[in-house]
């Protein structure tokens, strides 16, 4: 039964977009997809995924809460080009025009267990004021060609971006044959369960 | 209920928390009663209340008084807290530390300065800062480590420099230095722009090399007399002892003896006979071995001088005998003896006490030497004495043993035997003195005797030639008969030669010359070559090499150096002169035999010319060697000191140790390691690198080898690299052997090929080297655009609207007002798809087959048609009236209800096939779509890869002809027995990169038929649709209405037209500038017309359009084939550049852009895309005086392409480049769909009109209303020269290749045949192919126009009993693989018939230049009887 010298690792990440801390906006909903090298290939489970719209509770005002699944598993042969998730989250603005109101990207955690990630938003800035003013007026915020370019360095430099609020993902990973192959992720460092992404 | 809650175990927790919590703020509690009563008695009622609760369930009874307690607040007063805070506290004091705390203990502080070591400048620091600072680290536990051995604090030297090591920025408004001003001065373009033209060398810039050539001196030479010999030997002599008088070095060596022994002398009365301690003893010592060495130094240099002075004499001597005994002089050399008179007295006792302290000494040494020796005896003495004791022991044993045994062992005993040391012998003093003294007489000179000095002038006569005897007379014209001159050799080369200089009878030549050698190859050898004249003939005496001058050496501060020479000529003379190489002899019984060879010393001087603007004209090092090396090796540490070529490092080392730099000054760090460097290894080694990263090594987790080795790392990088066979490569497999080394096999193969591109594949060799030519553009753009590629703008990343303007706000509104369901739909737009998240299958092509008219019909075999020769058409003529030769007045026999023809559309891509159904008739209707699926290369659905794709839509027509092949009629009735054959008629090409940049592709197409379609015509029965006729003749052709587009719709790439700016230009900023502006003005009103300013050489560099547009020669012959027919001469212009083979650029250059080659680059690689057919068919129009211009459109299937437009009379007319045909204004079926701008070699239009169709548009470029010029009154046009060569130079067209070629096209088209019919036998009918073959040329001849008629005529009578099907095929040589594809199209040869046979013909036809035009005959016979 066992598997002589495997040549590819397993990477299972299953877990939530849990909710989103944006104190200006209502009604928001997120996508999320994944960024990975050419080594990289999903095996199961959906790519890319659309949330449902969420508003924040009348009572108290709390977090956007979507807690939408994530459940994909990846197969690599190369660790280099580590999945990033990116989530983009939308909304309706004072028109009811749908705009982008944050991108973010954060890598998959690395080693097994349960992770929390809290990633920043943001958003394009527009060129001018005379560009914000009628992309406010139309409806037509400046948004990211792909949004998957957040999850990526180059080209990063022309842009000026402005940060939004906060996003909390948790991740639940497993592994499987990573070790085999001669990449060791169990350090002591690197399992710190709980250490939250901030910028 | 409450109460029914068990809370038995709480309680008791409860309990103890509250008394924690009573006790705990107790102390509290009572210090604030004390302060606030008032307060205190409602808190207590608040306690009391509170406790008055507890006490019920609490045994505890505790009162009040119990937790509180009055206190007053604690107050500190403030001398008090000063006196705390000072506890706390430390203000260090702005006093200076003094020196003795700062030093450990029982030191004096040390001044490293006044040791004479090197300490850098201090930072500059405030005193009380530096004494606070000092305050605080005395305070501290350790703080003495901060302070150096002087008692200051530590610092390392001011890292300020004293000049900034950046150029000061200054501001505009002030004056400048003017040496400091920035000038712009434009760039200027190389001479050698095109690098890749074979042949072309590296270009360098002009370096001079100065060489002056001042003179020559022979020290021997065959016509030297005796005399001259002997001569010149004194005078070598005397020149040896000039030398030595100058350097003087006896007298520097005896005044370092002097010196020496004074020294020991003075040690030795210090202590005064006392022992010496160790040291002085060792000094002693070591000067007594200096003295020694000195000596011998001062003997072996007394006595050389008097050697020299010796042999000075004897030589002058010699001469004057010499001279006596001939009895003529023949030099001019004297010498005198000066004689300086000397005390004898002094110089007696000088000279006595110098041989005794030498004696002394000697005898010192000696003894010294015997008493080493002695002991050394001694010590020796005694082991032989044990040795021999042990020998006797030894020898009474062995008697008693066999002897016979133990021979050899004794022998090799007696063997080690020591001899008995003998006793050394004590000094003589005696006899030491007497050698003393016989040494001073040999070499020294003689107290009393008077000081020679000789004095060598050349005041003497020569003696004239009449006294001279007849042999010397005879070597005397000898010698005025011959000259000399000295050749200059630069890299093998000559250069230039100095001029002839007789000899003199001095030997001694003068030239004085100076060569300026302008040089563009690097030096590798100079030498100078020395010619001696006799007479006419000359021959070469000696070469002399000259060393490269260092790059230093410039002229001006060039010395002129001496470079000897000598010759193994062997000549001999029958009159005086000596000869060289041949024995002879000053004696008179020719004893003491002399050999001289010819020889000489040249001196001259070499070195770098300077410059006018003082730039020494030198070449840079790196261009040494070929391949790319960094400037910075030149940088070595020597040049640090100023002096470069010194190349003696163990000189430097001593100069170094020697001048006693500083170690310590990091000034001089560089030259210290190397120092240290060749102290350590001997050998130096000056790293021949410049390394950025020293450390990188120790970051390579593998070695570089294994780096190298490995396949997957190898992969890994060539993926990085963006390698295009290994962008997307998916899955690189995590263990080594799972990487196959087929994976590389592609990639090294096209390496490979791109380095020794077999010419087997490509019929010509010039062909060959196109390909190679174009592949290395192709690299060059690539690498350029993957560079441009990674550069991003904002709208790369970010989509933002664009500021409404106020037109399209307008249109906006006014599409409000649109109908919701119009008369007439349109295609709307479809949303379009980023093509990243598509996979196989999910795109598909969509060919909607529409209608087609003029589709040629069957001709019955037996037709006979009245060939009606033609004379040259009028334009007019020919474009309205079409086609004169298909006059409806032929009769045919044609049934009625036969059908004309039974066309379908077959649509073939990928390899997938479809096809619609049959109709009927010349202008069926299908009206269908069919659905193909696109696969990606690989998989990649990337936009720059799709734009890749080469793959092409083939629409081919074929009627589809049924023949009853029942035998035997009475079988017709039982069955039908009917054999499908589909002839072809013609096709229609798209590549996909036309649907995909253009999303979809909407209009008529022409299809491409054969000229001749051997059973087929284009004529039309009168009786069916006469009425029409008028109308439809418009038209030459068939045509076929499509509708292509892609589902989904996908994105098409950018053009990298955006990113222009990051490709270089030459061209004025202004005027790139106005091109800018005026584009984006027009794009503005008329998105969707092209408009064209700067186009992108073959280079990569932006140039303006206009350059390209210039009248330039056709090829000659043309012109000649029809001298007096304006129109014809066109036509074949147009055919002519129509042959040159396409190439289109969008898919070379995959997503690029457009590259603009010039005429003659076209015409040298013979490939290229419509820019360039219609940029060299314009500029042959305006060489014939025509009035022409580029026409920027957009046509199909081209899309976007470029036409040429003339003026004829009055009319316009349109010439399609790529095909060769040519249309008028007005003519419906003109391919060319919309006109964006014109273009001439003076300027630019953009077409402002209402339409862009040709039909209903004004070519009237005046007319400010319909075009906007570039180059308006606002914006003169500057003038720009033509990029464009001044003259074309065709070359021959070597006609046997060509033969040679037709041959080998039509062996392989008939292999092929074969090879696709494998299951039948293939018959070739060789007398239809004669046939065949003659009719080819004339196809040529008329460019396959209106000869069908005439042609299946005469191939019908010669051919009665066959059915023949077939047709020629005209194409464009550049390949046979094409011409392969094209035959195997046409399906000939899917005939299945048993009878059949098939007929090939090719002949090609040679244009200038090696433009080939091919035709192709292929038919197929069947036998009808």
């Amino acid at each position: 039964m066992a598997a002589v010298s495997p040549s590819v690792f397993l990477l299972l990440v299953n877990g939530q977009i849990e909710s989103a801390n944006l104190p200006e906006f209502d009604d928001l909903y997120c996508k999320y997809c994944f960024v990975y090298g050419h080594d990289w290939s999903p095996v199961s489970g959906l790519e890319e995924g659309i949330s449902q719209i969420t508003s924040k509770s009348r009572v108290t005002q709390q977090d956007l809460v979507w807690n939408f699944p994530i459940d994909i598993t990846f197969k690599s042969t190369n660790p280099f080009g580590w999945p990033q998730v990116v989530v983009s989250v939308y909304g309706p603005d004072v028109f009811g025009n749908d705009v982008v109101r944050g991108y973010g990207a954060v890598h998959i955690p690395i080693t097994p267990g349960r992770h929390k990630r809290t990633i920043p938003l943001f958003v394009p800035e527009s060129t001018s004021r005379l560009q914000k003013f009628t992309s406010w007026f139309l409806g037509r915020r400046p948004e990211f060609t792909d949004p998957k370019v957040v999850a990526q360095g180059e080209g990063r430099e022309v842009t000026r971006v402005r940060s939004q609020g906060f996003l909390t993902l948790s991740f639940n990973i497993v592994t499987k044959d990573l070790k085999k192959l001669g990449y060791d992720m169990t350090s002591e460092v690197l399992s710190v369960p709980e250490a939250t992404y901030r910028p | 209920n409450f109460f029914t809650f068990n809370f038995d175990p709480e309680p008791p927790e409860i309990k103890e928390q509250t008394s924690i919590k009573r006790s705990s703020p107790n102390d509290e509690k009572k210090n604030e009663k004390k302060e606030r009563p008032e307060e205190d008695e409602a808190i207590e009622k608040d306690q009391e209340e509170e406790i008055e609760d507890e006490e019920e369930d609490d045994e505890n009874k505790q009162t009040a008084q119990d937790f509180l307690e009055m206190k007053p607040a604690e107050f500190h007063g403030y001398n008090n807290q000063l006196q705390r805070e000072r506890e706390v506290l430390y203000t260090p004091s702005a006093l200076t530390v003094p020196t003795s705390q700062k030093v450990p203990q029982n030191m004096k502080p040390r001044y490293l300065e006044e040791e004479g070591l090197y300490v850098g400048e201090r930072p500059e620091v405030s005193f009380t800062n530096q004494n606070i600072l000092e305050n605080r680290l005395i305070q501290q536990d350790e703080g003495k480590k901060w302070f150096g051995d002087d008692g200051r604090v530590m610092a390392l030297p001011n890292p300020i420099k004293e000049y900034s090591t950046r150029p000061p920025v200054f501001s505009a408004f002030q004056d400048l230095d003017p040496t400091l001003e920035t000038v712009y001065r434009k760039a200027t373009k190389s001479k050698f722009t095109n690098h890749y033209i074979l042949g072309t060398g590296d270009p360098q810039g002009d370096f001079q090399l100065d060489i002056d050539v001042s003179g020559l001196i022979f020290t021997h030479h065959s016509l030297f007399s005796r005399e001259h010999v002997l001569a010149v030997k004194l005078a070598q002599m005397y020149d040896q002892f000039l030398v030595r008088q100058q350097k003087n070095l006896s007298n520097l060596l005896t005044n370092k003896l002097h010196a020496l022994r004074n020294a020991v002398q003075n040690i030795m009365q210090l202590h005064g006979g006392l022992i010496l301690n160790p040291a002085t003893q060792h000094r002693v010592e070591e000067y007594k071995m200096e003295i020694r060495h000195t000596r011998k130094l001062l003997n072996l240099e007394l006595e050389k001088d008097r050697m020299l002075l010796k042999g000075i004499i004897k030589v002058w001597k010699d001469i004057k005998a010499l001279r006596e005994f001939q009895r003529f002089t023949n030099t001019p050399l004297k010498l005198r003896l000066r004689r300086d008179e000397v005390n004898k007295m002094e110089e007696e006792q000088n000279y006595e006490s110098e041989i005794q302290a030498e004696v002394s000494e000697l005898v010192e040494q000696y003894e010294e030497e015997c008493q080493k020796k002695l002991t050394d005896y001694e010590a020796k003495y005694a082991e032989w004495k044990a040795w021999k004791k042990k020998q006797k022991a030894k020898r009474k044993k062995k008697q008693q043993e066999d002897e016979e045994v133990h021979e050899e062992e004794s022998i090799l005993e007696m063997e080690g035997e020591p001899t008995k040391p003998q006793r050394p012998d004590p000094v003589d003093r005696a006899a030491l003195e007497q050698q003393v003294r016989e040494k001073a007489f040999a070499i020294r000179k003689r107290p009393g005797e008077p000081i020679l000095i000789p004095e060598l002038t050349t005041a003497g006569n020569v003696t004239p030639n009449e006294l001279c005897p007849r042999g010397e007379i005879l070597r005397r014209e000898d010698t005025l008969k011959r000259s000399v001159f000295i050749k200059v050799v630069f890299n093998n080369k000559e250069v230039s030669q100095t001029a002839s200089r007789t000899l003199n009878s001095d030997f001694r030549v003068h030239f004085g010359q100076i060569f300026n050698l302008k040089i563009i190859n690097w030096p590798e050898s100079l030498k100078l070559q020395v010619f001696e004249t006799v007479g006419s003939s000359s021959s070469m005496l000696a070469e002399v090499f000259l060393p490269i001058p260092e790059t230093a050496v410039l002229t001006g501060s060039a010395p002129s150096e001496e470079h000897e020479f000598s010759s193994n000529q062997r000549i001999m003379f029958d009159h005086e002169g000596v000869g060289s190489d041949v024995p002879f002899s000053f004696e008179a019984d020719g004893s003491n035999k002399l050999i001289l060879l010819t020889s000489g010393k040249v001196s001259c001087s070499v070195s770098w010319a300077i410059g006018e603007n003082g730039v020494p004209l030198i070449p840079v090092v790196s261009q040494q060697n070929i391949g790319v090396q960094s400037p910075l090796k030149q940088l070595d540490a020597i040049s640090y000191i100023g002096t470069s070529g010194l190349t003696d490092m163990k000189k430097l080392a001593k100069w170094a140790s020697e001048s006693r730099l500083d170690p310590n000054d990091p000034n001089n760090a560089t030259l210290m390691q190397l120092i240290k460097v060749i102290a350590t290894s001997g050998e130096v080694q000056i790293p021949d690198y410049f390394r950025l990263e020293q450390l990188q090594e120790e970051f390579n987790f593998i070695k570089e080898e294994e780096f190298q080795r490995s396949k997957r790392f190898r992969l890994l990088d060539l993926r990085n690299q963006e390698v295009p066979e290994f962008r997307n490569y998916k899955c690189i497999p995590t263990l080594e052997r799972e990487v196959s080394d087929k994976v590389f096999q592609e990639y090294e193969k096209r390496l490979s090929e791109s380095e020794t591109l077999d010419t087997k594949d490509y019929l010509d060799a010039h062909r060959a080297l196109v390909a190679k030519y174009l592949q290395k553009v192709r690299e060059t753009v690539m690498n350029r655009f993957l560079l441009a590629k990674h550069h991003y703008i904002l709208s790369d990343v970010v989509i933002e609207e664009e500021v409404p303007s106020i037109g399209i706000l307008g249109i906006n509104l006014f599409k409000l007002a649109e109908p919701k369901r119009p008369l007439k739909p349109r295609r709307k737009e479809r949303k379009k798809v980023t093509a990243q998240n598509l996979s196989d299958g999910d795109i598909k092509i969509l060919v909607n087959v529409i209608r087609a008219y003029d589709i040629p019909i069957r001709r019955p075999i037996a037709s006979k048609t009245s060939a009606s020769t033609r004379p040259s058409r009028p334009f007019t003529e020919t474009l309205v009236s079409g086609q004169p030769s298909q006059s409806p007045s032929q009769n045919n026999d044609w049934p009625i209800n036969q059908v004309l023809v039974r066309p379908f559309v077959e649509v073939t891509f990928q390899r997938t096939v479809r096809h619609t159904t049959t109709a009927d008739g010349p202008n069926p209707n299908w009206n269908e779509e069919l659905e193909l699926p696109f696969r990606a290369p690989n998989g990649d659905y990337s936009t720059s890869s799709l734009q890749s794709v080469k793959d092409d839509i083939f629409i081919n027509v074929f009627d589809e002809v049924v023949y009853d092949i029942v035998e035997d009629n009475r079988e017709r009735g039982a069955g039908i027995h009917t054999r499908i054959e589909r002839h072809w008629l013609g096709s229609v090409k798209i590549p996909f990169t036309t649907i995909y940049f253009q999303s979809r592709i909407d209009g008529t197409f022409k299809i491409e038929c054969p000229p001749v379609l051997l059973g087929y015509s284009k004529e039309r029965s009168l009786g069916s649709e006469g009425g029409y006729d008028a109308v439809r003749s418009l038209s030459d052709g068939c045509y076929l209405t499509l509708f292509i587009t892609i589902e989904p719709q996908l994105v098409p790439g950018e053009m990298v037209r955006e990113k222009v700016s990051f490709f270089d230009t030459q061209e004025d900023e202004k005027l790139l500038q106005a091109a800018e502006n005026f584009q984006k003005e027009v794009s503005m009103k008329f998105p969707t017309r092209r408009c064209i300013t700067t186009v992108i050489d073959i280079n990569g560099k932006t140039v303006f359009i206009t350059r390209y547009i210039k009248a330039l020669n056709p090829p000659h012959e043309l012109l000649e084939m029809t001298p007096n027919n304006q129109q014809e001469t066109a036509e074949l212009m147009a055919h002519f550049v129509s042959l040159i083979p396409s190439l289109p650029d969008n898919v070379s250059f995959a997503g690029i852009c457009d590259l603009w080659s010039t005429c003659d680059q076209f015409l040298d690689l013979l490939a290229g895309d419509e820019e360039e057919h219609a940029v060299l068919l314009c500029n042959y129009f305006l060489a014939m005086g025509k009035k022409a211009w580029l026409i920027i459109g957009s046509a199909i299937p081209e899309g976007p392409t470029s036409y040429v437009l003339t003026q004829e009379h009055s009319q316009f007319i349109i010439w399609n480049p790529s095909t060769g045909q040519f249309y008028s204004q007005y003519d419906t079926f003109c391919p060319l769909q919309s006109v964006g701008c014109l273009v001439n070699a003076d300027n630019v239009w953009f077409n402002i009109q209402q339409y862009n169709a040709p039909m209903r548009m004004s070519f009237d470029i005046t007319k400010s209303k319909f075009w906007k010029p570039f180059f308006s009154r606002n914006f003169s046009h500057p003038g720009l020269s033509s990029i464009q060569p001044e003259e074309l130079v065709y070359l021959q067209t070597d006609r046997a290749a060509v033969a040679e070629l037709q041959d080998r096209i039509e062996k392989i088209l008939k292999e092929k045949i074969m090879e696709w019919r494998p299951r039948n036998p293939t018959r070739w009918n060789r007398y239809c192919t004669s046939t065949l073959r003659q009719f080819l040329p004339k196809l040529e001849l008329t460019r396959g126009k209106d000869v069908g008629d005439e042609h299946r005529m005469e191939l019908q009578s010669l051919l009665g009993d066959y059915r023949i099907c077939g047709f020629p095929i005209h194409m464009a040589f550049s390949e046979i693989q094409p011409i392969i594809e094209a035959v195997y199209s046409t399906g000939v040869h899917n005939m299945d018939v048993f009878n059949v046979e098939f007929a090939l013909a090719v002949h090609i036809c040679p244009y200038p230049n090696n433009v080939l035009s091919v035709w192709i005959y292929v038919a197929s016979l069947i036998r009808t009887r």
